[in-house]
């Protein structure tokens, strides 16, 4: 076949492929495209425009806009990746990453511990386990700022309840939110309690999906109950865990609300992550940075991404297919 | 989970389209015949005890003009300014009135949002302001709001905690740490609720120093100077020394709380919690509250000018009805109906002349206060000038920083915020 010919070929060939999927699934495909078409306006749009916005020195002050009298040309410039080489050489960023990450690991791994303990013991048979059930998954039926505000009424130092039990037992009044380490223990215990139900609900999913003729069989041959929770349920519950942990670890990783209402990053900015840092950058100084906020964006999402990738790398290691 | 994604995806989009559509309405103007009509929607900042006087102020106006429909909409102070910029910014959803902090209006103005109020009706009789008043309303000469209500800090003291103690009231702080130990003594109170949580608190230890934030005529950062550094130790000493309890959150409340239930004897506030504090158990004689100039420091006496004015929405399509509304809102009448039931400070001269308003005791106060109040710098940024002061008396407060690093982390975030600042 001459080189022409095989050009020739080729060309003819890839009209071809997509008449031929479009003439078997053309159905999907008519139903999807309203959906492709949202979320290419809403998550696509502002993801392009994001990064591109992280390239330049755009803020309130120098976009256009039109306020009825008031015509605001755009001044804004393109800087290339000034913004990163910022955010980068400044050692904010890295100390809120490295609480950022200490926040992530505490509550994903308190969240999975408690969740698990709490649907194993829901996984047997109990008098009144929907009621237990019910009282366990409540917390997420929720709104998380009801959630978040009624515990800053709990924390409150001088009036809130929690020193008022403690004073009744004779003990000191807890500085909650007024104390760097308090703070951090006592945000990390908030979202954990957000966090329970969910995982709570997932791995009583997973433990039930679990055929109880292998516990017999373990039982038969004398496997204790340590064994068997090692050997059957853990491995077992790998494929729901993995995922929920992935999931788990993205949510808390950009945790704003119970942060920002809780402690607003206080005090002082000892409680801030990378998402609320970002937020007090770009929304609380005026003019507000645009520029400086997307490339803050930017980059969570890389970071966010990388770890999802890891995570799954390493899980394929393990011999997961997911 | 993807299920729920399209679905919020789908509503966002929805209520995008809707919104966007919204902006338009409003409708009518100014009538062929000269009566006003239309809807003025106007935010109102006032705090619990006070909006509901301000909400009957405003639907007042309709009585004035029956055409027009006044939509009165509590904001929060702390969500208000961060929403009307989300409005402004986003082209729908701003009102065409609202009650805007004296150092929003310059930053406001700056990013064009506000109407200039020049040769309008809402600037009536300009003469009459007080001139403290009328400096924060100014943005690179022309004028962006009118003066509504002014204030100042002053310290609010129990007078009946005090005299059981035996001590005077205290003029500087170092006299409030010298009598805090006979307070404890003798009524077990604490001496001083000290604000730990609100940056706005802590320019009364920083100009009783001698400092300032910056010089906003020679563009210098002047907080991390010597002043600056003893002002956060002023406030750490007094704390360490436990004169004074603090928060880091919720400090409106527990300072209120405090001071009501007579846990403090002391506290430094401003005439919006008049009314806060007079509903509470240690003021049902309302004669036991006093008040007296915030003390001074090592140097010398000062507190923050502060105070609302009324702005109006550069994209409003009701124009004439909302300076009409303003001139109305900040009229004599209306400013001395404020000072009467809430014990506001006026901003017209003329005002302080009503009997009414001249016998308030807290006027009597607070007026001398305000005369000699320290004008902010009026500029674009004057408002961001607080975050950078809030997270490092926390700091400082809970010992995560010393005086020095505080005093010097300010300063580079101002440079940062300010560039062409020295």
């Amino acid at each position: 076949m001459s080189r022409a010919r095989r050009k020739a070929a080729a060309s003819a060939g890839a009209p071809g492929r997509v008449r031929k999927a479009l003439a078997t699934h053309w159905y999907a495909w008519t139903m999807v495209a309203p959906v492709v078409l949202v979320i290419g306006v809403i998550i696509g749009y502002p993801l392009v425009r994001g990064l591109y916005l992280s390239l330049t020195d755009a803020n309130e002050a120098n976009v256009e806009r039109n306020i009825g009298m008031n015509h605001i040309p755009a001044t804004y410039r393109f800087t290339g990746l000034d913004n990163y080489t910022e955010i980068l050489g400044d050692g904010v960023f890295w100390s809120r990453l490295g609480w950022t990450v200490v926040w992530t690991v505490a509550c994903v791994g308190l969240t999975f511990a408690i969740g698990l303990t709490l649907a194993n013991l829901l996984n047997r048979k109990l008098r009144g386990r929907t009621f237990y059930r019910l009282a366990l998954i409540l917390p997420w039926a929720i709104p998380a700022f009801v959630s978040v505000f009624t515990w800053r009424l709990l924390y409150n130092e001088k009036n809130g309840l929690l020193n008022k039990l403690l004073a009744g037992g004779g003990i000191d009044a807890v500085p909650w939110l007024n104390d760097p380490t308090w703070a951090k223990l006592s945000v990390i215990a908030v979202n954990v309690w957000l966090g329970v139900p969910f995982m709570l609900v997932a791995l009583l999913g997973g433990l039930q999906s679990i055929p109880g003729e292998l516990y017999e069989a373990a039982e038969m041959d004398g496997a204790g109950a340590w064994q068997r929770f090692r050997n059957i349920t853990l491995p077992s519950l790998r494929g729901v865990s993995s995922t929920v942990i992935l999931l788990s670890t993205i949510w808390t990783f950009n945790m704003f609300p119970v942060i920002y209402l809780l402690t607003r990053g206080g005090p002082g900015d000892a409680t801030e992550i990378l998402v609320t840092y970002a937020y007090r950058l770009s929304f609380v100084d005026s003019p507000r940075d645009f520029s400086g906020s997307a490339a803050w964006g930017v980059l969570i999402l890389l970071l966010l991404s990388m770890i999802a990738v890891v995570y799954r790398r390493s899980l394929r290691k393990q011999g997961e297919v997911w | 989970m993807r299920r729920g994604m399209v679905t919020t995806a789908l509503v966002a989009g929805l209520a995008m389209a809707a919104t966007a559509c919204g902006g338009g309405g409003g409708g009518g103007d100014q009538q062929s015949g000269g009566e006003l009509s239309g809807t003025v929607t106007f935010w109102d900042t006032s705090n619990d005890a006070e909006k509901a006087t301000y909400k009957k102020l405003a639907e007042d106006f309709e009585k004035e003009h029956p055409k027009v429909d006044v939509k009165y909409v509590s904001v929060p102070f702390g969500d208000a300014n961060a929403k009307f910029k989300n409005a402004a910014g986003g082209g729908a959803g701003a009102p065409d009135v609202m009650r805007t902090e004296v150092a929003w209006v310059a930053d406001f103005a700056n990013l064009g949002y506000l109407a200039p109020l020049d040769d309008t009706p809402a600037l009536d009789n300009p003469g009459d302001y007080l001139p403290q008043a009328l400096g924060s309303t100014r943005f690179k000469d022309k004028t962006y709001a009118v003066p509504q209500v002014t204030d100042t800090l002053g310290l609010f003291y129990n007078k009946r905690l005090l005299k059981e103690a035996g001590v005077e009231v205290p003029k500087t702080f170092a006299e409030l740490s010298a009598a805090a130990k006979k307070i404890k003594d003798k009524t077990g109170a604490t001496a001083l609720y000290l604000r730990g949580d609100d940056p706005y608190w802590f320019l009364p230890y920083l100009y009783g120093e001698g400092g300032n934030m910056v010089d906003a005529r020679d563009k210098i950062v002047e907080i991390d100077d010597d002043a600056g550094v003893k002002a956060f130790k002023a406030i750490k000493d007094l704390v360490d020394s436990k004169a004074a309890v603090t928060d880091a959150t919720d400090g409106q409340e527990n300072q209120l709380k405090a001071l009501k239930d007579g846990s403090v004897a002391m506290a430094v506030s401003g005439p919006w919690d008049i009314e806060g504090v007079r509903a509470g158990k240690e003021f049902k004689d309302k004669k036991n509250l006093g008040v007296a100039p915030v003390p001074g420091g090592s140097a010398s006496q000062g507190s923050p000018q502060g105070g609302w004015n009324l702005s109006v929405y550069a994209g409003s399509k009701n124009l004439q009805a909302s300076y009409a509304f303003v001139k109305y809102m900040s009229s004599a009448k209306v400013q001395q109906q404020t000072t009467e039931k809430l014990s506001l400070l006026p901003t017209r001269k003329s005002v302080y002349e009503l009997p009414s308003v001249k016998n308030n005791e807290m006027v009597g106060f607070f007026k001398p206060a305000v005369d000699k109040a320290v004008q902010r710098p009026w500029i674009a940024e004057g408002n961001s000038l607080f975050e950078p002061i809030k997270v490092q008396m926390n700091k400082v407060l809970t010992g995560a920083a010393t005086p020095e690093q505080a005093a010097k982390a300010v300063g580079d975030s101002y440079r940062k915020i300010l560039k062409d600042y020295k």
